[in-house]
C-alpha cells in the first residue's frame, strides 16, 4: 500500500527540481516555462494524492481546472516569446531588463 | 516492499530523473522531450491514484497538444545553443541550496511523521465497476457548472491573445493581400484602357518580278 506521504514527497520533489530549474536556466525563457509547467505537475500530484486519500472527487475536479489554465497559460506564454524573439532576436532574460524592475 | 510500491518507486525515478533532465540539459528540443517522459510517468502515477480520468487527460492534453507547442515554438526559433547555458555553474550553489532547503522543509511538514500509512489510514478502494469520469463529471457539470464556464470563457481569451500577439501585418506594398469585395467589383474599364488611334494603311509592296532586276 502507497502511503500518502509517498505521493506528497514525490511532488515535493518535482517541484524542488523545477525551482532549480528556475534558478539555474536564466539565458532561456523556453526552459523557464517547462520549469513552471513542472511545478504546476507536482502540485496537482498532491491534490490527485489528497483526493485518492479524502475519498473526494474535488481535488480532481480542482486538477481539471489547474491543467486548464495551465494550457492557456502555456500558448499566451509561447506567444509573447515569439514576439520578444521577434522584436529583440534574443530569449535571453538578462537582455529583457529595459523596463528596470 | 509489495509490487505497487515497486512499481510506485520506479514511475517515481522515471519522472524525477527525466524532470532533472529538463532543467540541465543543453538543447531546448531534449528538455521538451524529457518533460513529455517526466509527464508519461507522473500520469501513470495518478492512475496509480485511482484518477483514471485525469491521467489520461494529462497524457492527452500535455503529450499530445502543450508539447508539441512547445517544440514548434523551440523549432521557429533561432536560439544560439552556445550561449543558452553561460552562468550554469554561476548560479548552481544558490540554486541547489535554495531547492534543497525548500525540499527539507516540506519533508518535515509532508513526511511519513504527518501523513504516514499509521496516520492517514489506509484509502478507499474502489470496486472494479467503480467510473472515474462519471465520478468526476456529475459534480463538475452540477456543483462547479459556473467555474466550468468560466474555464471555457478562459480558454477562448487565451486564443483570442495568443492569435492577437503574435499576428503580424506586414505593411501593404511589402506583401500582396487579397481584398475580395474589390476583385469580385471590378469592371473592365478598370482594368483595360482602349485608345482611339488612326487606322495605319500599310503601303503596298512591289511585284516580286521587279525586285530581282
Amino acid at each position: 500500500m502507497i502511503a500518502l506521504s509517498d505521493y506528497l514527497i514525490f511532488g515535493a520533489v518535482l517541484f524542488s527540481i523545477s525551482m532549480a530549474g528556475i534558478f539555474l536556466n536564466r539565458k532561456n525563457v523556453i526552459v523557464l516555462l517547462m520549469a513552471i509547467e513542472l511545478m504546476l505537475l507536482a502540485v496537482n500530484t498532491n491534490l490527485v494524492a489528497f483526493s485518492h486519500y479524502l475519498n473526494d472527487v474535488t481535488g480532481q475536479i480542482f486538477v481539471f481546472f489547474i491543467l486548464t489554465v495551465a494550457a492557456a497559460e502555456a500558448a499566451i506564454g509561447l506567444a509573447i516569446i515569439v514576439l520578444v524573439f521577434r522584436n529583440r532576436k534574443s530569449i535571453n532574460v538578462d537582455d529583457l531588463g529595459s523596463l528596470k524592475g | 516492499m509489495t509490487f505497487e510500491q515497486f512499481i510506485f518507486y520506479v514511475l517515481a525515478g522515471i519522472a524525477v530523473i527525466s524532470a532533472f533532465m529538463v532543467i540541465t540539459v543543453k538543447n531546448p528540443v531534449k528538455a521538451a522531450l524529457w518533460l513529455v517522459v517526466a509527464f508519461i510517468g507522473t500520469a501513470a502515477i495518478w492512475i496509480m491514484a485511482q484518477a483514471e480520468f485525469l491521467g489520461l487527460v494529462l497524457i492527452l492534453v500535455y503529450v499530445g497538444a502543450v508539447m508539441v507547442l512547445f517544440l514548434f515554438v523551440v523549432m521557429m526559433l533561432d536560439i544560439n545553443l552556445a550561449q543558452l547555458k553561460e552562468g550554469f555553474t554561476k548560479y548552481l550553489p544558490i540554486g541547489a541550496m535554495a531547492s534543497i532547503a525548500t525540499f527539507a522543509m516540506m519533508y518535515m511538514v509532508l513526511g511519513p511523521d504527518h501523513f504516514g500509512l499509521e496516520v492517514t489510514g489506509a484509502p478507499v478502494v474502489h470496486d472494479a465497476d467503480y467510473n472515474n469520469t462519471k465520478a468526476i463529471a456529475v459534480p463538475l457539470y452540477t456543483t462547479h457548472a459556473y467555474a466550468f464556464i468560466l474555464a471555457a470563457v478562459l480558454l477562448l481569451v487565451g486564443i483570442v491573445a495568443a492569435i492577437a500577439l503574435t499576428l503580424r501585418h506586414r505593411p501593404a506594398g511589402e506583401v500582396l493581400y487579397q481584398n475580395i469585395d474589390k476583385q469580385v467589383k471590378t469592371q473592365a474599364s478598370d482594368r483595360l484602357r482602349i485608345v482611339k488611334m488612326d487606322a495605319v494603311v500599310e503601303k503596298p509592296v512591289a511585284p516580286k518580278e521587279e525586285e530581282d532586276k
